[in-house]
């Protein structure tokens, strides 16, 4: 299991636009990427593709998230997410 | 009842869907395995449908278009419908109950996630008419321009609504005063609402709509095309305005618009208005769990003063509860909301948000070069006028006004007046209330009509009672502050119109008759109303006013008025 923090940089937090792209990009990779507020237990993690599951997650910015992966190219997953949840799609 | 002639092919907007039932269960020939496929299908046909139409659009739009497309085949959605069908419910019900789960969670999350909620019952409507196979609710998506037929239409259509696509709105509900005739006179789109029979029209059908006549036709013969053409070639010279409302004979009727934000103040100011007459401003509350704060109203009602520096600006305070509840301020659970705890009322049960509006509002006033006046929603009395004017000079607000729109306070305006400096006349309550007939009924339209003489004798009493009020003062009462235009006759304090009946041209034409100086409207209908305005002279208005006021009947009042306007005609209005 591979895991890395985040924390959200856009200035909405993890709504809107910046949730759209996120979900997008964790359904195209090869893996399931989880995502789970720090300090939460790893069973309450949710599915990053799930754009709903992002809305109810309730990110703000400065908020720092967890992600997981398992398998193949996890760790390349999961930069790639991060590099996403750092950048302030609204500027 | 917006003017407009056009010919186009029909589109009916498909009902909205109804609910599967409680407890439909699974087709006894079908599988759990066979009814998740048809869900998975469905859902991705509706995200590739909202996807494409994300991609035409633009800016907000896309964005939402897009977000919602993503929502369609949302992984978690789809999942927790995949496991009540696992459970025995069928394909419909499943996500109908899935896409409930998640709009609750929404809406309990509050402000913006709260507002996301929609677009997740959205999706879940057409996933359903996806399964049924029936068109998908909303506007229809066309690329030919097409005239719009709907039982009525909600606020929320108008922002899926392109102006660029539909022709004109037809709907077989609604009254003059409905959310299909405001969203119609904004757009600038012919529309003619409570029509009989339309719903029975088959898409693709070529109709003759004449919004002014409120006419209907399927198969337009010759005379008809060319009415059509004949608007087409008019509707240029009705392009403009040129900034200056007068009579023929050079009286000043300052045209005001009516905004609902920055956005619009900018867009009425290039189309010419003279000031704003109507400053809307829930926009700031409207969608909230809470208040906003101080700052952030500053800023807001900063951003359309800033826009009319050195002109008027009439700001309205909150105007909260029937038709715009508010979460923190209106009671959902009355039983009668039009006559419940609605615009200045919500100070009885709520103080302290008004005050800190009116201080929002100084604040932004006092950094801004607009002249800014403000009144108050939904006032009765003289004592509510005088509580709201007490409000004002503490908040350092120099010009304070009440709306009228209730029939009590336009019957005790010589009162009410002695208490502030000017009033406006909501002419869509005021009506509402005098017939006693709630504007969103189609059945009660011809109730709910401006033109009522019941109506315009309310609109006379006010400006009497103004005249009473400013002569009861001595003379020595302060109008108005700074620069105003403000159009305040020598005999009484100012009374204006900013209810959509300033938008009809022969109405306008009646009002100012009766001596109402200033008109707010739609930024949309200010050519077509400087246009008639400019064929008559005060003289004039008074004759008519005085026809109108004779008449026994709002279609006797409307007829006898549009006789002596030739100018209508010629104007295609």
């Amino acid at each position: 299991m591979s895991e890395r923090t985040a924390t959200i940089a856009s200035r909405v937090g993890l709504h809107a636009r910046p949730a759209a792209i996120f979900a997008e990009a964790a359904a195209e990779l090869p893996v399931e990427v989880s995502i789970a507020m720090q300090g939460d237990p790893a069973e309450d993690a949710l599915d990053a593709s799930s754009i709903l599951s992002l809305m109810g997650l309730g990110a703000a910015c400065g908020d720092v998230v967890v992600l997981r992966a398992e398998g193949d190219g996890a760790d390349q997953a999961l930069e790639t997410l991060a590099k996403i949840l750092e950048t302030d799609h609204d500027a | 009842m917006t003017p407009g002639r056009v010919i186009g092919p029909v589109r009916q907007m498909p009902p909205a869907v109804p609910a599967p039932a409680a407890g439909e269960g699974l087709d006894p020939g079908t599988t759990p395995e066979e009814a998740a496929t048809a869900l998975r299908t469905a859902a991705a046909s509706v995200q590739t449908e909202l996807k494409h139409r994300g991609s035409r659009a633009s800016g907000d739009a896309k964005d939402v278009l897009e977000a919602t497309a993503l929502m369609a085949a949302d992984p978690m959605l789809l999942k927790s419908a995949v496991k009540l069908i696992n459970g025995g419910a069928s394909a419909e019900r499943a996500i109908w109950e899935a896409g409930d789960g998640v709009a609750t969670m929404l809406l309990n999350l509050g402000g913006y996630m709260a507002e996301r909620s929609h677009d997740v019952l959205d999706v879940r409507a057409r996933i359903v008419a996806a399964l049924r196979g029936v068109p998908a609710p909303g506007i229809p998506d066309s690329t030919v321009p097409f005239i719009l037929l709907a039982e009525d239409l909600a606020p929320a259509d108008t922002a899926t609504l392109d102006p660029e696509k539909v022709l004109a709105l037809v709907t077989a509900g609604g009254g003059p005063q409905s959310h299909t005739a405001i969203i119609a006179r904004a757009l600038g789109l012919p529309a003619v609402v409570a029509a009989q029979g339309v719903t029975q029209l088959a898409d693709g059908t070529t109709v003759y709509v004449d919004g002014a006549a409120g006419e209907v036709t399927s198969e337009p013969d010759a005379a008809r095309e060319d009415k059509a053409t004949r608007w087409k070639d008019r509707a240029s010279v009705l392009a403009d305005f040129d900034g200056q409302g007068r009579l023929a004979d050079g009286t000043a009727v300052p045209l005001l618009a009516n905004v609902g934000g920055a956005k619009d103040a900018l867009a009425a100011a290039a189309a010419g208005a003279e000031g704003v007459g109507l400053l809307r401003t829930e926009f700031c509350f409207l969608g909230r769990d809470t208040e906003p704060s101080i700052e952030e109203q500053v800023s807001a009602y900063k951003g359309v003063f800033d826009a009319f520096a050195g002109k008027k600006v009439v700001i309205r305070t909150l105007d909260a509860g029937a038709d715009k509840p508010l979460p923190f301020l209106t009671d959902a659970s009355e039983p009668n909301p039009a006559l419940g705890v609605r615009g200045y009322r919500t100070d009885f049960t709520s103080p302290g948000v008004l005050e800190r509006q009116l201080q929002a509002i100084g604040a932004a006033a006092a950094d801004s070069a607009a002249d800014v006046w403000v009144m108050a929603p939904m006032i009765s009395t003289p004592a509510e006028a005088a509580d709201f004017a007490a409000l004002c000079t503490a908040a350092g607000l120099k010009t304070p006004g009440v709306m009228v729109e209730v029939p009590a306070a336009a019957l005790s305006a010589r009162h009410v007046l002695k208490e502030v400096s000017f009033a406006s006349i909501g002419t869509n309550d005021l009506t509402q209330y005098t017939m006693a007939a709630d504007r969103q009924l189609g059945p009660l339209a011809a109730l709910n009509d401006p033109w009522q003489p019941a109506v315009l004798a309310l609109v006379k009493a006010t400006v009497d009672g103004a005249g009473a009020a400013r002569a009861a003062a001595g003379g020595s009462a302060v109008v108005s502050a700074g620069t105003s235009t403000g159009g305040d006759s020598a005999t009484g304090k100012p009374v204006g119109v900013c209810g959509e009946a300033a938008a009809d041209p022969a109405l306008a034409v009646v009002l100012v008759g009766l001596g109402v100086s200033t008109l707010s409207m739609t930024a949309r209908a200010l050519p077509a109303v400087s246009a008639v305005l400019r064929s008559v002279t005060l003289e004039q208005t008074r004759e008519l006013a005085a026809l109108a006021l004779g008449a026994a009947s709002a279609t006797g009042a409307r007829s006898a008025v549009r006789k002596h306007l030739s100018v209508l005609d010629q104007l295609g209005l």
